[in-house]
């Protein structure tokens, strides 16, 4: 029942200019409901949440349901309901974070706020939340500040970000020496190094200005893919798809419109080699969307650039702009009628699923970031329903070398499988943290020698969807015929816990999980509560083969890769460390079942009766 | 009139372009256990319970289209144990309380968790989660404690009465089933609507006032036959 319109504003408890600003920001994308992450995003930026009665106005500017905008709204990590602080700290709390001192960052962060994780003080000033991998684990500890980041924390520095705040100067000042005067590059630098420690012949070493882009429009469309299937390319995302035959597909396709999306939601964790290439060769990424228009026939594309790389939002947006003023972006592109091409950026807001492409494009159409179902792949019906090619930022980067150089050129390196270089981000325990682009069929032992971590016990190849091996196969190779990866290699020394690496993997993908499907949705909860088991000591031998068993489900009944790969951790680290788990699985030795804690059974009953048990509780001072 | 036809289980099953192996299967009067799919409404493939092996390769019928000459497997050890644990991730997901449940006796989850043999406790945790009832409107209550967020209603409300009452909400096991307003008053759901109507919701979770219990325990219809009897009936052998 609809309710009168003077109601609604006095129930709203949203001002009439409040809400004329909701709808100026839905005026700005033209009440386009496609469009509903910039909307969300602006209202979120403005309001500090997104408030039923905001979602209101919204659905009614937009002609969708209240519970349309809410489905989208309650999806993203960086939407809330609730007002968040003016500043909001996010801090990253990978598992890389938590070995690089987390803890006594987090800890100085809580005494200098008065307020623990996960509240706002109570003058709206801060909120103070953990978020999982932010791209920077060659710099951790590092958190989100605002649309800023910092990285290297320490709790001084921590000490010293907050006093400035709370001193009333902007976080742009405190994090950024002298940011009114810097250009969105300088800024992007001052807050992040990007420790190319290796720059390979391909893509971090010197690229020629738009050389591809030139040999693409002589070329043309059937050319440009024939060259890409030459060279062998395939997608750097970690699937590793042959990129001339998705763009053979795409152009095959019949229809009036087609787009090209750039992947650029980076979120395994320990993955932050696209946050390097966008910072340091953005041309490039552009360029290679440009040519993959031209063999495709798109004249629209988006970059979806993961929320938690808002930071080179700017940066970005100038280089854009710069390319349509050289008329390298936008109507007749190279002066070649007819080649018309334009580039919108669609920001995420905290949403690992969002790498999946077909969450990618349901998030790009302004919907929760839930994969498609599957046939019809994107190359058909992607984007609004028309033939589209998703393709990482590093493929498309590749691809522009590969036009501006040569197909021959790029298939001699690597191996006959996998063509080419190939950027692994290397954190964890190693002396040189950072980027390294070498030639696919590096073994382990090399690239860890080459990082200075001689001393790795287990490397997690792919980050936590992928493998985690151990000393024994770092012969092992990477490459798609061995260890497949999008490029993270996190290490880990003999010191570090790997069943309390798993657990944390294994919560991240309970976090991360879209919910759309059974398996994903239930089956990594419960397998998240089984490893706690085992690191309570509270397992038996036979919840190993109940490991196994539950992750064979997940794996073989998921919707999506999310569930396809998220029992990895444990399945990679049962095969590899083996004893890791038969260490701590104890038969019970008085009949009972082990994993039965009379303590948490009886807790709400406790609560209920106010009072505790002399039998059960063994401390009476808590 | 069919275009090709392809195996379920060693049986031939006619089908036609653009149908899904599902569709096909239920024509042929072979059942494909299902918890989201309804006939008449879009095909969703969340529940996975109607997994099949298409070429070896695990597929939701409801959503996979059928090919010509492809090898499905639907029936055997292996797929009933996938199944029975995605049955048994539902019972321990919400608060399933079968002999307090006006719909036992009609209720789907039941009805295939006794056709696949979940006849024991099971390994898993129960999650036991705390959601509030609304029982705003007159005449329709939800509790959706019993819930599988199979979305029919969604869909029934969007697609058949043109109205959006339901939707999802949240992200991960946080997401659920939620109306369009603060709460079920504030939507236009009237009980006369597909989506309040007892074939849609195939749990208790929408409860029409007022019409408990009108018909006995023991006299419904998964009281007298399996879930899935309505498609095996079908079957001309």
């Amino acid at each position: 029942m609809a309710s009168h319109p003077e109601d609604t504003a006095q129930k709203s408890g949203l001002s009439l200019e409040e809400k004329a600003t909701i709808r100026s920001i839905c005026r700005e994308v033209e009440d386009d409901p496609a469009r509903m992450m910039d909307i969300l995003l602006r209202v979120q930026d403005r309001f500090r949440c997104i408030s039923a009665p905001a979602m209101d106005v919204i659905a009614e500017a937009t002609g969708l349901s209240r519970i349309a905008v809410e489905g989208v709204a309650s999806f993203y990590a960086f939407f809330s309901s609730e007002p968040k602080g003016r500043v909001t700290i996010r801090l990253c709390d990978d598992i890389i974070d938590r070995f690089s001192g987390l803890a006594s960052v987090t800890a100085a962060f809580e005494n200098a706020l008065s307020i623990t994780v996960g509240e706002t003080t109570p003058d709206g000033a801060f909120s103070l939340e953990y978020t999982p991998c932010i791209g920077l684990c060659d710099q951790a500890p590092a958190a989100m500040v605002n649309d800023l980041v910092v990285t290297n924390l320490t709790a001084e520095r921590v000490h010293e970000i907050v006093a400035a705040l709370k001193a009333g100067a902007p976080p742009e000042e405190v994090l950024v020496d002298r940011y009114a005067e810097r250009t969105p590059y300088q800024r992007a630098k001052e807050m992040v190094s990007n420790n190319i420690r290796h720059a390979g012949p391909v893509l971090l070493g010197p690229v020629p200005e738009d050389a591809g882009l030139e040999a693409a429009v002589e070329t043309g469309p059937a050319q440009i893919i024939r060259t890409l299937e030459t060279s062998g390319l395939r997608g750097c995302g970690g699937a590793g798809f042959p990129t001339g035959r998705k763009w053979r597909a795409a152009a095959a396709t019949e229809a009036d419109r087609r787009f090209v999306i750039c992947n650029a939601d980076e979120g395994e964790p320990g993955t932050f080699k696209d946050r390097v290439l966008l910072t340091e060769r953005p041309h490039l990424v552009f360029e290679g969307m440009t040519i993959a228009a031209r063999a495709i026939g798109a004249k629209e594309g988006i970059i979806y650039l993961r929320g938690e790389y808002v930071y080179l939002r700017d940066l970005l947006e100038e280089v854009l702009a710069d390319r349509r003023n050289r008329g390298l972006l936008g109507p007749a592109i190279m002066g070649v009628d007819g080649f018309d091409f334009d580039i919108r950026l669609q920001l995420g807001a905290g949403a690992y699923i969002c790498g999946e492409e077909g969450a990618l494009i349901s998030s790009c159409e302004g919907l929760p970031g839930e994969p498609k179902t599957r046939p019809p792949f994107p190359v058909t019906r992607g984007y609004l329903g028309c033939p589209t090619v998703v393709n990482n930022v590093e493929t498309l980067c590749h691809a522009a070398r590969i036009l501006g150089t040569g197909a021959q050129w790029f298939a001699g390196m690597g191996t006959k499988d996998s063509p080419g270089t190939k950027l692994f981000s290397v954190s964890g325990d190693c002396l040189n943290p950072g980027i390294y682009e070498l030639p696919y069929g590096v073994s382990i032992r090399d690239l860890l020698e080459m990082v200075g971590a001689e001393d790795a016990a287990a490397v997690l190849v792919g980050g936590p969807s992928g493998t985690m091996i151990a000393r024994d196969t770092f012969d092992r190779r990477l490459a798609f015929d061995d260890l497949a990866t999008g490029g993270a290699v996190v290490v880990f020394n003999g010191d570090r816990n790997i069943l309390e690496i798993v657990e944390y993997y294994m919560s991240f993908f309970v976090h991360e999980s879209c919910g759309y499907c059974t398996p994903c949705r239930v089956g990594n909860v419960f397998l998240q509560k089984a490893i706690g088991k085992f690191r309570k000591g509270l397992a038996n031998p036979s919840d190993i083969a109940y490991l196994r068993d539950l992750s064979d489900t997940i794996i073989e009944t998921s919707r999506c890769g999310l569930g396809m790969t998220s029992p990895n951790p444990i399945l990679s680290t049962l095969e590899n460390f083996p004893l890791v788990y038969s260490a701590v699985a104890k038969p019970s030795a008085d009949r009972t079942r082990a994993t039965f804690d009379i303590q948490s059974a009886i807790e709400n009953a406790r609560q209920l009766a106010k009072r505790r048990s002399h039998i059960y509780d063994r401390d009476f001072t808590k | 009139m069919s275009d090709f036809s392809f195996m379920i289980d060693g049986v031939e099953i006619p089908a036609c372009e653009g149908q899904t192996i599902l569709e096909a299967a239920d024509a042929a009067g072979i059942y494909i256990p299902r918890l989201c799919d309804h006939e008449g409404l879009r095909h969703q493939g969340s529940c996975r319970v109607c997994t099949v092996k298409a070429n070896g390769r695990s597929v939701a019928a409801c959503t996979q289209p059928a090919a010509p000459d492809i090898l499905v497997e639907n029936e055997n050890a292996h797929i009933n144990k996938l199944r029975r644990d995605l049955v048994e991730m539902l019972f321990h997901e919400g608060n399933h309380l079968c002999p307090i449940c006006e719909a036992s006796g009609n209720c789907e989850l039941q009805a295939m968790a006794y056709r696949l043999d979940m006849t024991e406790p099971t390994q898993f945790p129960y999650l036991e989660p705390c959601r509030a009832l609304d029982a705003s409107h007159p005449d329709i209550a939800l509790d959706t404690n019993r819930c599988i967020s199979c979305g029919r209603c969604i869909r029934a409300s969007q697609d058949v009465d043109g109205k959006g009452v339901f939707g999802y909400v949240g992200r991960g096991i946080h997401r659920r089933v939620s109306v369009n307003g603060d709460t079920l008053a504030d939507t236009d759901a009237e009980v006369t609507d597909f989506a309040i109507s007892s074939e849609v919701c195939p749990v208790g979770c929408i409860i029409r006032k007022r019409e408990g219990f009108t018909t006995p325990i023991g006299e419904r219809e998964f009281d007298k036959a399996l879930i899935g009897h309505d498609i095996e009936e079908k079957r001309d052998d």
